[in-house]
Formats: C-alpha cells, sequence, structure tokens
C-alpha cells in the first residue's frame, strides 16, 4: 500500500490537483513558453533591431559607432534612391494584392458555394499542393520559364508576341503566383461562413443575382479578403530572392539583403527594415478599420 | 491516451502547418549570393570513381606530400590530437616557429573553384587527397564577391580564406587575419616574385598569407549572337549598343573599376591612371557610365552559376566574365559559343592571398593546405579549372595543356601592367594626391545608386 502514492497515476493525480488550486500558475505554465518565444525571441529582436538603426558602420574602417544618431534614417529620406526603391516595392506589393485578389476570388467563390464537397475538398488539396514544394525551387522554375529561351516564348512565338522577359512585369506574375493560395484561403473560409439563408432571403426579396452578389455577398466576405491580402501584402514588401532572381531593379528586401550580407552594414540594413515594419503598421491599422480581424 | 482526430480539425491544422511552413521557406531560404548546391562541402572524403585529370597531374608529387619539412610531421592516419595544438600554434601575439601535428579538420571560405573535392566535376579534386595525406578534413563555403567573403568570414569561425585585394587590406585592418610564417610553407619558395611582397598581401613588412594566382576579368560575348567580335569594353557601356538589354554586370561595388577602367581610354583628359584610386571628379565619371549603362543590362550577377544559366539561355549574351564560367560554358552539353577575352585597354583583376584566421582553431592543418594549394600539382590544377596564372612557377611544367602559363601570361611581367588587380578603395589615394580620393564607403552607396 506505500507503494501506491509513488506509482505514476497518482502522481498526476496529486500534480493535476496541485495546479487546479492554483489557477495562475497554470496559467503560467501553459503561456510562459509561446509568451516567451513571443516576446523575447520575437519582439526583442525587433527592439534590438530599432535599437541598432540608430548606430553607425563604416565599411572603409569596419567600425561600429554606436554613438545614437539619425544618419541613416536621413540617408534613407534624403536619398531619391531609397524613395523610388520603397514606392516600387510598395506599388508592387500593392499590385500583386490586387490581382491575387481578383484571380482568388472566382476560385475561392466556387469552391465555398457551388462545387460539391468532393470537388471542393480536391481543389483545396490542388490550392494547398503547390506551398508543398520549397519557395526557392518555385522561382527558379519561373526564371527558366520566363527566361529568352523558355516555353513561354516558345508558346507565344506563334502569336508574333514575345514574353516579358526578366524584369518588373516577370516579378509581377512570380509574386502572383507564389502568394495566391494565401489569398484564396481566407476568402474561402469567409463565404463559406455566410448563411445560406441571408442569399435566400435576398432572393425572397427580390435580389437578382448580380445584385445579391453586390450588396449581400461581396460586402460580407470583403473582410476575408483583406484578411488575404495581409499576407499579400506583408510577403510582398519584404521579399527579396525572387527580386534577386528575377529582375535587375532593387526592391526594399534585396537591398536590405544587400547591406546585411555583401557590404556588412547590419546598422544601415536595420534602419531600412524599419521602413517595411512601418508600412505595415499602417496596413494592419487600416485592415483593422475593414474588419479584417474579425474575419481571420 | 492519443484521441481520434476529427477531419474537420485535421484540415484545419494541416493548412495552419502548410501555411506556416510556407512562411518560414520564404523567409530562411539562404541568400542567393551563396550558390547552395556548392555550398556544403563534402565533409567526409569521398574517393572520385575517376580522376585522370587530376590524377595525372598529381602523379609526380607522391613524394613531396604537402605536410611541411620542419616541425613534428603528421603520418597519414594520424588522429586529431587538438590538446597539443596550444604549445605550437600560433599564438595571438605572433607567428608559429614550427608546425604541430594537424588538428583532423579544417574550414575554408574560398572563391568557387579554389577548393574542389570533386563534387563540381568529378574529375577535379584536390582536395580528397590532402585529406588522405595529412587527416584533415576539409569543408570549405564559397562566395561571389569580395564584400561577401569579409562578412562571412568575420562571422564564421573559418581558418583560411582566398582574399582578393579588395577584402585582404580590410581583413589584416580588422585583425581578422594573423600573419604568415612563410618559412613554414616550402613552397612558398617558388611563387612568382612579382606576386611576393605586394601591398596586398604584406603589411608593414610583415607577410599576411601566401599568393595563390591572378587572372583578368574578361569580356565574354556569344559568338551565336555577337558576330562582329567587340575589341572594347566600351561595347558594354555603349548607350547604342545592339544588345540593350542583354548585357551583363558583376554586382559588386568594385564593377565600378570597370567603368573606370573604360575611362581611361575613352577620357584621357579625366587622367584616371589607377581605376581603383579617383578623386571626386574622375568618381562621378565613372559612377555616370555604370549609370549609363544600367539601362542595357540584363540581369547582373555575383553569384557565378546564375551568369551560367543566363548566357545558357541568351538572357546575357555579353558582358564581364571569369574564365571558369567561359570554360564551364563550354563544357555544356552541347557546348555554349562563347569566347572571353581581355580587350587591349586593360581589366580589372585579381591577385589572390590564402590567409590564416586570427581565432583559426585548426592552425596546422591551414598550414599544411595553404602549402598543399601552392604546391606544384595543386597549382596546374587550379590554375586549368579557374582559368589563371599560378603563382607557382613549377605549375607550369605539369598542367595538362604545355602552353598553360603561356597562354595565362604566369611569367611575362608586362602582361599584368594594364591588369588592374581589385583593391579596396581608400580616402588616401596612395599617390601624390593625398587624401582626395573616394572611399570604399562612398563606392557602396553608389552601386546602390546606380543599380537604382
Amino acid at each position: 500500500m506505500t507503494t501506491l502514492a509513488t506509482t505514476p497515476a497518482s502522481r498526476r493525480r496529486r500534480a493535476a490537483s496541485f495546479l487546479y488550486r492554483r489557477p495562475r500558475l497554470q496559467l503560467a505554465l501553459l503561456l510562459g513558453a509561446p509568451l516567451f518565444w513571443l516576446v523575447v525571441a520575437y519582439l526583442g529582436s525587433l527592439a534590438v533591431l530599432l535599437v541598432s538603426a540608430f548606430w553607425t558602420y563604416s565599411a572603409a574602417t569596419d567600425t561600429i559607432n554606436t554613438k545614437p544618431s539619425l544618419d541613416n534614417f536621413v540617408e534613407i529620406i534624403q536619398s531619391a534612391t531609397y524613395r523610388t526603391i520603397t514606392l516600387r516595392t510598395v506599388g508592387m506589393a500593392v499590385l500583386v494584392t490586387l490581382t491575387t485578389a481578383v484571380l482568388a476570388f472566382p476560385i475561392a467563390y466556387y469552391m465555398a458555394r457551388v462545387a460539391s464537397r468532393r470537388v471542393r475538398n480536391m481543389l483545396v488539396v490542388a490550392v494547398l499542393l503547390p506551398l508543398w514544394a520549397s519557395y526557392v525551387v518555385k522561382v527558379y522554375a519561373w526564371r527558366i520559364i520566363l527566361s529568352d529561351q523558355g516555353i513561354l516564348n516558345w508558346a507565344l512565338r506563334p502569336f508574333g508576341i514575345q514574353g516579358p522577359g526578366y524584369g518588373d512585369v516577370a516579378l509581377w506574375i512570380v509574386f502572383t503566383y507564389l502568394w495566391l493560395p494565401y489569398m484564396i484561403l481566407p476568402i474561402f473560409a469567409g463565404l463559406e461562413r455566410i448563411p445560406q439563408s441571408v442569399i435566400e432571403a435576398s432572393g425572397d426579396l427580390g435580389g437578382r443575382s448580380a445584385q445579391t452578389f453586390r450588396r449581400v455577398i461581396l460586402p460580407l466576405a470583403f473582410p476575408a479578403v483583406v484578411a488575404g491580402s495581409i499576407f499579400t501584402f506583408s510577403l510582398t514588401l519584404g521579399d527579396y530572392i525572387a527580386p534577386s532572381l528575377i529582375t535587375s531593379t532593387q526592391f526594399l528586401g534585396n537591398v536590405i539583403a544587400g547591406k546585411l550580407g555583401p557590404a556588412g552594414d547590419v546598422q544601415f540594413a536595420a534602419a531600412l527594415g524599419t521602413i517595411p515594419v512601418v508600412v505595415m503598421l499602417v496596413y494592419l491599422a487600416a485592415a483593422r478599420r475593414l474588419g479584417a480581424f474579425e474575419a481571420l | 491516451m492519443i484521441r481520434g482526430i476529427n477531419s474537420k480539425r485535421g484540415w484545419a491544422l494541416l493548412s495552419a502547418v502548410v501555411l506556416v511552413a510556407g512562411g518560414c521557406g520564404a523567409s530562411s531560404t539562404p541568400a542567393p549570393g551563396t550558390p547552395s548546391p556548392s555550398l556544403p562541402a563534402a565533409a567526409t572524403p569521398s574517393p572520385a570513381p575517376g580522376t585522370p585529370q587530376a590524377a595525372a597531374t598529381q602523379a609526380p608529387t607522391i613524394a613531396a606530400t604537402p605536410v611541411p619539412t620542419e616541425g613534428s610531421t603528421v603520418p597519414p592516419s594520424s588522429e586529431p590530437s587538438p590538446t597539443e595544438v596550444a604549445s605550437s600554434g600560433p599564438q595571438a601575439s605572433g607567428m608559429p616557429t614550427q608546425l604541430g601535428p594537424g588538428e583532423g579538420a579544417v574550414k575554408i571560405l574560398a572563391w568557387p573553384g579554389y577548393v574542389e573535392d570533386g563534387s563540381t566535376d568529378p574529375t577535379v579534386d584536390w582536395v580528397t587527397k590532402f585529406q588522405e595525406d595529412t587527416g584533415c578534413t576539409v569543408t570549405f563555403d564559397v562566395f561571389g564577391t569580395s564584400d561577401e567573403a569579409f562578412n562571412l568570414f568575420k562571422a564564421g569561425d573559418y581558418d583560411l580564406i582566398s582574399a582578393s585585394g579588395d577584402a585582404s587590406g580590410r581583413l589584416v585592418d580588422g585583425g581578422y587575419v594573423a600573419p604568415v610564417n612563410v618559412d613554414l610553407v616550402p613552397n612558398y619558395a617558388d611563387v612568382v616574385g612579382a606576386l611576393k611582397d605586394q601591398p596586398y598581401n604584406t603589411f608593414g613588412g610583415v607577410h599576411y598569407g601566401i599568393p595563390h594566382g591572378r587572372g583578368a576579368n574578361l569580356l565574354m560575348w556569344r559568338t551565336d549572337v555577337v558576330t562582329t567580335p567587340p575589341p572594347h569594353w566600351s561595347a558594354v557601356f555603349d548607350p547604342a549598343s545592339p544588345y540593350a538589354g542583354k548585357v551583363t554586370g558583376y554586382d559588386a561595388p568594385i564593377y565600378i573599376a570597370d567603368a573606370a577602367v573604360v575611362l581611361m581610354q575613352t577620357k584621357p583628359d579625366l587622367g584616371i591612371t589607377n581605376p581603383y584610386e579617383l578623386d571626386a571628379n574622375q568618381f562621378a565619371a565613372a559612377v555616370d557610365l555604370a549609370k549609363q549603362q544600367r539601362p542595357l543590362i540584363s540581369e547582373y550577377w555575383s553569384d557565378y552559376t546564375k551568369e551560367i544559366s543566363s548566357f545558357e539561355n541568351q538572357d546575357s549574351v555579353i558582358g564581364t566574365t571569369w574564365q571558369i564560367i567561359t570554360n564551364l560554358l563550354k563544357a555544356e552539353k552541347p557546348p555554349v559559343p562563347v569566347k572571353a577575352i581581355k580587350p587591349e585597354e586593360g581589366s580589372t583583376g585579381w591577385s589572390d592571398t590564402w590567409m590564416l584566421s586570427s581565432k583559426s582553431a585548426h592552425p596546422n592543418c591551414a598550414y599544411m593546405y595553404m602549402n598543399y594549394e601552392v604546391s606544384p600539382p595543386v597549382q596546374a590544377a587550379v590554375a586549368e579549372w579557374f582559368g589563371e596564372a599560378p603563382a607557382n612557377l613549377k605549375a607550369c611544367d605539369l598542367t595538362t595543356d604545355p602552353n598553360h602559363c603561356k597562354i595565362f601570361h604566369a611569367q611575362e611581367d608586362g602582361y599584368w601592367n594594364n591588369v588592374y588587380y581589385w583593391r579596396t578603395p581608400t580616402v588616401d589615394c596612395g599617390d601624390g594626391r593625398g587624401s582626395v580620393c573616394t572611399g570604399f564607403d562612398d563606392w557602396l552607396n553608389a552601386w546602390t545608386d546606380i543599380k537604382g
């Protein structure tokens, strides 16, 4: 009988009742690790990034000046090049977001409201499957497709048309391809959530299909589109591999990568890194107003 | 206590995992500057099945093992004994006077093609023999630009680096590399005199490395597209070029020097004598020329595999290159029709140095490798593979092409008068003009502006 107290089962029970009496400890144990990850590893590194953005680095002497200064930011704001790069990157993010939204909506609509259960499952798999392949492989695949002697030019040649070649247009196509699933899935979820009764009510009240779509479905699904746009917008804003392989113009991501790797100027890279952070903060504030967070 | 997961929840979980994985993939993939296929070196020596070329050139040297003759040498099968290193390895204050036994490993950061273990081409392998001879397992990474090399070396735990002149000075100034006792590298004696005691490998009279070899950046074009051979570099800077949109350039600030070389010929009144020593006026002219070239560029390259694919697919048909890229293109099946020349006005180029990390954990293996890399058979193999002039002239008798040293002008000092070895641009011009030149920080910023 004395051994009973130490059997695993009884120990578990004792631990359970110990925790039951201490709800705060229970919470701390539950959230400790994820909170540590979020606060220290995630927000902490953001804080370090912000601090080092106020330091300056000299490549010629390979020294870091830790005296806080606004030099990096002044350089970014005064330089026409960085302004162009920022506008180009944000413009690309907007363009990619709009394109993916236009492409994703019909697919998501069909999946959510038209397709049979079987077809829907197959489509979900079809949308998710490309995400299983490495992202770099897909970008390289597009490099091959878009190249001068590539399959795109080959297919267009009979019509006397030339493909876009490498450049910003090609990058727009590649980004749209890469991020499309991230737009389809939230819209699909959003459309699926609209009760059938609401649509029937619209019909009963004399709304034609176009009217129902415009005045009932679209407003109800819009927050989901905004939610999806957070993904496509932020992923485009920060990406540096696709631009470096598909175009020779610079985007924020590859300027930052260039400052970090080849130039070793972590401080300037950190200052540049605040641009997407600020852009995203503004974007998220706007998305919140549009109700995207309720749709997530 | 495994509970059944209902299918709906399973789906949600699956999609969440996939989304997260997709996001991670996007952010944690290696920078494109580092070609991943060749990045992780074979840690374990894998004897290449057939190594005709390497074997042929290395055969005569089996007697001359790369283990230094001085100090206690290691039998090939000796186990690593890291405890003995402290007594014989280099001290922080000075150079070692003799070598101890190998530590069993050495980690190298090198230009692509300088360290080959058969993974690029099974017939190109000189690492395996070194590993067998010394018991030092070689791991290596490659880089695309000197700037990338400098930052990788700073952050990593490398023992050795093949540094060009635009990295070596910065490495010494930063204290990242240690003085090298050339007496412990017996093959140093055979290095061509023109490469010894140069400002990019000897600082304040102290040797900071062993010369590796030298070469010129070449002008390459696809002979099936560019039918009139372009004699000058200006062909890739001319706004009226018929190959606009198909020109390539090197993706590094140091490429501004290539524009300066063109100006030396086309605008002699600017008075440029060295493309790395540019005063404000000369620098502005070079940057303007590079900006003028910008619309002609299809894509810049720093990863040599990117230039190969670019020429293969005719996305680029003309531009700057290294000999090894030309060789690899010609070795494709079917061969890509390319030709590369050093235009008569001269060219930028490189003269590289093997340098030893000041924090090297494997100094003995590192010394052995330096000596091995400048031994005649390896010099012959690397010079032919990369397409450059070897530093060790004894290699000239061992090359598969007996004329290799002649073709690459290894002994012909006059040829090198208009090859401007990469140097780190400094504010101090290095000549009578004083501190009026444009420093490297400005080169870096200008490069961002040029790319736009």
